[in-house]
């Protein structure tokens, strides 16, 4: 089938069953209930405290073929995802569904495992480095199933992800399994994308370096949806949980862009009192938030709430009363962690909070602004963020479609040129955000509106900025690389891309590299 | 009016990448270096580079190239190689006398013939770095009709002093004056040194201001950061602004009443500040076409 973007998508899917293609970003109504774990029952004075880790696969029963999830607070730092996975696979446990919220080049280690047969199947936001091209290669049984932030909070709750034990990261946890992300010497702030899993799996082991005395307090999961508790020496390496504070970046060229991102918002009408907006965690994000910020002191205004992946540079807004508060669903660095801890109105929240799109309104239809990066983006203004110039899977979905299609004015960020290649194209390798949900291309050479947004581009007319149609970008871009040769694909689909709606935006075909 | 030449950004020239994207920082002028940036080994690669940037190129901006001085084994090599791509401007370093610049101006004019370029289109400009060369810095500066900047190059001329670069640039003094007045007499832009220190901006602004109140036109940068800086200074004030149109005013005012004497706000307006209001504005109205960077 031909979905509503022109991607063709099969019907059928080996591994996936059923495909409903996208049909546009805001058609999709759920019908239904949320799914829900099986019940269970604890009686007084159980102690939850397991020897091992191999001691709690034995007790949560895990079976060949079960689903497991982890959350990625912990990034390049994490120890928990491929100490377990190692354990399931000497006890000879195989045929696993792996759905962690995401995957870092930390879980490249994971490789012989599916080699093995140990993991089957991947469900997960992104993958990087040898992983991604391990499973570019079709290696998995299964085809790599991508989902964004919200797409996963949704797929979990309406059950068409279900988890069968959780294998939780506590940076803190009390003798009963009330945890929270902000204590001990693993601790990475908000523990957004562990709560659905906490709420929703059928069982969920803590695995903590921090035990400490009933009870916890600050609460961010809580005791209720705990099953076992496992204590080990270290559950993350703090360097590769938390850098140092991230600073923006010093790039002229990075700078450019950053500057003209922050002049489309400004001419945007968006850049007003009470005004909200999300920044990445990229070194060109972060450069438009300084620019924001000189803005706002310049037209003495302040801000409602910004949204994240929260990064110090930001939570140092709210600090100075830039921004009244922060939803953060993911804490990037120091700074950020030691805001959430003490700042009461730096909360953390919920994937689902951050962004489900089949609940009662998440806070990305509160968005004025976003600024999100891409590998490429082509002339319909889809983006692409998940696989590179040779079709091999290299990033993440991550908030990036949620994100769009929530904000009033999204801006898309990127060089024009990645060394000889042109990143704005006629077509893109891999439709991870769809068009209708993005407002503004902004590169170093020249500014695209999209079309629909007539009144962006009337506001943007006197602005004195390289505003010029993506066709004429497209064409500056290929005057300077010339045009790319489209990529050789075989007819084996090594991964799906999924709409935050459940429906199949785009596949992705094995390159023939 | 001249050109502006308030910024002249220098890119190395055997690095694609910033060849590139040299035209994207609003610099007046990019100077596209085969000289001192470049290792002795990778000049030739330079000049070819230069050319085909030249030639590839829509840089949107006047493009210069700063050639090797035609006494080093380089320089009549770059202007062989590159002259026929047509850029705009070519700068000399080291430049001792006016006989250099006389016979780079005969090359160039061979140059736009046998290339059917419109004759006297290729520009110069030289670079004093000697206290000879500054000496002769007028007599360099009239040599050629093609020339229309001089510039001077602090780090060998201070080296030549035989002192060291400071913060005050009081050794850069006798210099920069002498640099302005020969500008000047030849009827010459005159363009400082670059300022090394990129994350100084607090020592670029002070030199800034030092050189704009001395006279100069322009400065040479070498990041895109300086850029911003540099057209700040460069531009008239609105203060400036407005009193330049209310002295012209004034002297439509009395050119109407056919006075002999032109007044504003009781104080006596003479020629030369009629003459520096209508330079104010012309600047003014150059540099907000250019963006008001």
């Amino acid at each position: 089938m031909r979905n509503a973007i022109g991607r063709e998508i099969p019907d059928i899917i080996p591994g996936l069953g059923k495909v409903i293609g996208f049909g546009g970003a805001f058609t999709r109504k759920p019908i239904g209930r949320t799914a829900g774990p099986m019940l269970s029952s604890c009686f007084p004075r159980t102690d939850k405290l397991l020897a091992s880790i191999e001691t709690a696969i034995d007790a949560v029963g895990l079976k060949d073929g079960m689903t497991i999830s982890f959350h990625h607070h912990f990034r390049n730092g994490d120890k928990i995802l491929n100490r377990v996975v190692e354990a399931i696979a000497k006890k000879g446990i195989r045929d696993i569904t792996l759905s962690p919220s995401s995957l870092n080049t930390v879980n490249d280690a994971l490789i012989p495992f599916i080699e093995q047969g140990v993991i089957t199947a991947i469900e997960t936001s992104g993958a990087r480095g040898k992983m991604g091209r391990f499973l570019t290669e079709g290696h998995l049984k299964k085809p790599l199933h991508i989902r964004s932030h919200g797409g996963r909070a949704q797929a979990i709750e309406s059950g068409a992800i279900h988890i069968d034990v959780a294998f939780l990261g506590a940076p803190a946890c009390d003798r009963y399994g009330n945890i929270n992300g902000i204590q001990g010497q693993s601790a990475c702030g908000s523990l957004g994308y562990a709560i659905q899993d906490a709420a929703y799996a059928d069982q969920v082991v803590a695995i903590t370096d921090n035990l400490v005395p009933h009870p916890l307090f600050p609460i961010s999961i809580p005791q209720t949806q705990v099953d076992y508790i496992v204590v080990v020496d270290s559950i993350g390496d703090p360097a590769g949980i938390a850098s140092g504070a991230l600073r923006y970046t010093k790039d002229p060229k990075e700078l450019l862009i950053a500057k003209y991102a922050a002049d489309v918002m400004n001419y945007s009408g968006y850049l007003q009192q009470d005004f909200s907006m999300q920044l990445g965690s990229g070194g060109a994000s972060m450069a438009v938030g300084r620019f924001i910020k000189e803005m706002m002191i310049e037209k003495g205004i302040t801000g409602s709430f910004g949204v994240g992946g929260m990064t110090g540079v930001f939570a140092e807004m709210m600090e100075e009363g830039l921004f009244k508060m922060m939803f953060d669903v993911q804490s990037f660095d120091i700074p950020a962690i030691e805001s959430i801890k003490k700042n009461s109105n730096h909360l953390e929240m919920s994937a689902s909070y951050y962004a489900n799109p089949h609940n009662s309104g998440s806070i990305v239809n509160n968005l004025d602004a976003v600024i999100l990066s891409a590998t490429e983006v082509d002339v319909d203004f889809n983006v692409n963020v998940i696989t590179d110039s040779n079709g091999v899977i290299m990033g993440a979905s991550g908030g990036h479609c949620d994100t769009a299609a929530g904000a009033k004015l999204t801006i898309v960020v990127a060089p024009l040129l990645r060394g000889r290649l042109p990143m704005v194209k006629d077509s893109v390798q891999t439709v991870v955000t769809p068009g209708e949900t993005v407002d503004a291309i902004v590169t170093e050479r020249g500014i695209a509106i999209n079309p629909k947004r007539l009144d962006l581009m009337d506001n943007l007319k006197h602005s004195g900025l390289p505003i010029m149609s993506i066709h004429e970008l497209k064409d500056i871009a290929y005057g300077l690389c010339g045009k790319p040769e489209p990529i050789q694909v075989s007819d084996d689909i090594v991964g799906i891309v999924e709409y935050r709606d459940g429906t199949i935006i785009d596949v992705i075909r094995r390159p023939i590299l | 009016m001249d050109r502006l030449r308030r910024s002249m950004m220098f890119i190395p020239g055997n690095n694609p990448g910033m060849l590139q994207n040299a035209g994207l920082y609003g610099a007046d002028t990019i100077i596209l270096d085969c000289e001192d940036a470049v290792a002795i080994t990778e000049k030739d690669s330079a000049r070819n580079l230069v050319f085909q940037a030249i030639s590839e190129m829509n840089y949107g901006t006047e493009v210069a190239v700063r050639i090797n001085h035609i006494s080093t084994p380089f320089g009549w090599d770059d202007l062989k190689r590159i002259l026929p791509a047509k850029p705009d401007l070519i700068r000399l370093p080291m430049c001792q006398g006016p006989e250099e610049i006389r016979q780079i101006d005969e090359v160039i004019s061979e140059a736009e013939h046998k290339n059917n370029f419109a004759a006297g289109s290729i520009k110069m400009m030289a670079a004093v770095e000697t206290p000879k060369g500054l000496r002769l810095a007028y007599e360099i500066a009239s040599a050629s009709p093609r020339m229309v900047a001089l510039a001077i190059g602090a780090e060998d001329f201070t080296a030549n002093l035989k002192t060291t670069r400071s913060k005050l640039g009081r050794e850069l003094f006798a210099a920069r004056g002498q640099l302005v007045l020969a500008a000047r007499e030849a009827g010459v832009q005159c363009i400082d040194t670059v300022f090394a220190d990129v994350n100084d901006e607090a020592g670029l602004k002070n030199e800034l201001e030092l050189i704009k109140e001395m006279g100069f036109d322009g400065k040479s940068v070498v990041n895109p950061r300086q850029v911003t800086v540099v057209h700040q200074f460069f531009a008239p004030t609105a203060k400036e602004i407005d009193y330049a149109q209310r002295v012209l005013a004034a002297y439509q005012e009395a050119l109407e009443k056919k006075s002999g004497v032109i007044s504003l706000n009781g104080k006596m307006i003479d020629l030369p500040i009629v003459a520096r209001a209508e330079r104010v504005l012309a600047y003014a109205k150059a540099t907000a076409a250019k963006g008001g960077r």
